[in-house]
């Protein structure tokens, strides 16, 4: 090893050192997310895939219709923003929730990244980033799935303010719900975060129905409300299906947002508790 | 620590030295006092402290989601590199660490000693002020210890600042100028390995092997003339005495009017060992 000359380390400020370490973080993110970009398309395509091909390929092709036969075509650009908002909270779990679970306990290979010039909550910060700029994609590989797999036409009418705005909001949702949930869970209780999360979210988060529809069973209508899915799944309905019934959009984004400031705050406590002591 | 030196913090398992090097970087909040880095208030300014320390953590916490190289490249990004300066000083790293060819290899395949080289190499790309590693060789072959040692001699030698934890006597003495002794979280004494050495008050340990009543034969030395302390450790008894001439003799006779029986005698210096059981009256690896 050659002597080195060992320049005094430029001392950078507080805020210009956090920013620099902050988007190397996102960009190390990006970077291990090209690295596996057919991993990331089967986990994020299989579910819906399927779900679209069975209920609105098979079954009316079969003639077992969900919703009945005239209630088919309904059924299936009713599934459109389901399937997008069911994405977004898959991602949560799968790129911020799984690999946190991992990081924090068996390879603790998380200190590398805390130890960056940059406080503590900022990387928390950045795994939200990271993890819904990957809910925004999946969403937008998910779409044309929904879209042409069915066997009858699919009817939208896309709002592109709200869908942008809403996809965003939905992804971060399913970001933060991720942090929070990676923070906490051990490596043990991984497939308890399918059963005891996951499905419940999806099967009652409004995804295969509109709320509304909810009516006649109403202490099941008044539960759903703490499911963030419910609004998520709303919300993208007002802004690709406007033609079924939804909640008020101002109560959308008002709960969306809502969502966000709980699960973050959850999410980047738990994350400071795991790496400081 | 004095700039430039190597400062050792020696100490058994659960004395407290993860915990201070925890402290210092950041990652432990103290529950009183203070901890200062150059200056620099780590629990006030933890993140000008990070910019100021290099880290090399007891467990492997390489990034595991990308390859050797990107290990290095984005550490450099982390602390502010642009681009083509993370770039090239991966590059430079890996050359000078001797981890070249492995440069695109998946960090989980790297061998134990290779990846200690990639952490010491991460950890001063950013040219830390202040390297600290925590028992960095434990868990090591002997041969990749020895390598770690020359890296950590060469760092040192061209100036490098280093701070570490260990539990072995031979490391501390092997590296360290100045050592700061520790248990249950208290500071024990700090001072250079030959003054520490010194301080017990002898220039010569016997260590004396017998089959049987190892503490009474312990009690019974300690009535001998010029003895300092006498300690049983892994089924031995270690006399620290000053003076040494014609001792061996001296200890057999002394033994055997006793009663004692001795199987096995061996003479040596002073170690930071003997200074740590005189100090706590226990072995380090207890």
């Amino acid at each position: 090893m050659s002597p080195r000359a060992r320049a005094l380390s430029q001392v950078r400020s507080p805020r210009a050192s956090s920013i620099a370490a902050f988007k190397a973080l996102l960009i190390r993110d990006v970077r291990v997310l090209g690295k596996s970009v057919p991993l990331f398309i089967v986990r994020t395509i299989m579910q819906p895939l399927l779900f679209a091909f069975v209920f609105t390929y098979v079954f009316p092709k079969i003639g077992q219709g969900v919703g009945g036969a005239e209630g088919q075509e309904d059924f299936s650009s009713l599934l459109v923003p389901g399937v997008v908002a069911i994405a977004c909270i898959f991602q949560g779990i799968q790129a911020v929730a799984l690999p946190l679970v991992t990081e924090f306990s068996y390879t603790r290979e998380i200190e590398d990244r805390v130890m960056a010039p940059l406080p503590v909550w900022s990387v928390a910060v950045a795994k939200i980033t990271s993890g819904a700029v990957q809910g925004i994609l999946a969403g937008v590989v998910v779409f044309p799935l929904a879209t042409f797999v069915p066997a009858t036409d699919v009817v939208l009418d896309v709002h592109w303010i709200e869908l942008a705005t809403l996809l965003v909001l939905s992804a971060l949702v399913g970001s933060s719900l991720g942090l929070a949930i990676g923070t906490r869970a051990k490596p043990h209780q991984v497939p308890l975060i399918f059963s005891v999360i996951v499905l419940p979210v999806t099967f009652l988060g409004a995804t295969y129905y509109p709320w509304a529809s909810l009516d006649p069973i109403p202490w099941l209508k008044w539960a759903v409300l703490v499911n963030p899915l419910v609004y998520m799944s709303e919300g993208l309905r007002t802004a690709l299906t406007p033609q079924f019934p939804h909640m008020p959009v101002p109560v959308i984004y008002a709960a969306l947002i809502g969502f966000i400031a709980l699960l973050s705050w959850q999410g980047i406590e738990g994350f400071k508790k795991r790496v400081l002591a | 620590m004095n700039e430039g030196e190597i400062f050792g913090l020696l100490g058994p398992n659960g004395a407290g030295k993860t915990t201070t090097v925890g402290m210092l970087t950041t990652r432990v909040i103290p529950t009183e006092g203070w901890a200062r880095v150059r200056g620099v208030d780590v629990v006030a300014q933890p993140t000008i402290a990070k910019q100021l320390i290099g880290v090399v953590s007891q467990s492997n916490t390489l990034d595991r989601s990308v390859n050797v190289w990107e290990n290095l490249y984005f550490h450099g990004r982390y602390f502010g590199m642009n681009a083509r300066e993370a770039h090239t000083r991966a590059d430079e790293s890996l050359e000078l660490f001797r981890l070249t060819e492995r440069a695109h290899a998946d960090v989980a395949t790297l061998s134990g000693g290779m990846a200690q080289r990639l952490m010491v190499a991460r950890a001063i790309m950013h040219r830390p002020q202040v390297l600290f590693l925590d028992e960095p060789t434990a868990g090591l072959d002997p041969q990749s210890r020895l390598a770690l040692w020359a890296i950590l001699g060469e760092l040192n030698d061209s100036g490098q600042t280093i701070l570490l934890t260990t539990h072995y006597m031979e490391e501390a003495e092997q590296l360290c100028r100045r050592v700061a002794i520790m248990d249950h979280g208290r500071l024990l004494a700090l001072d250079t390995t030959e003054a520490l050495k010194r301080s017990i008050g002898a220039d010569t340990v016997v260590t004396v092997s017998s089959d049987e009543r190892l503490d009474e034969l312990a009690r019974h030395i300690e009535g001998m003339e010029k003895v300092t302390g006498v300690h049983v450790v892994d089924q031995q008894v270690r006399v620290a005495l000053s003076g040494s001439n014609g001792i061996l003799p001296r200890i057999i006779g002394y033994a055997e009017d006793g009663g004692f029986r001795v199987t096995d005698l061996s003479v040596a210096e002073p170690t930071l060992e003997m200074v740590f059981i005189t100090l706590t009256g226990k072995d380090l690896r207890e």
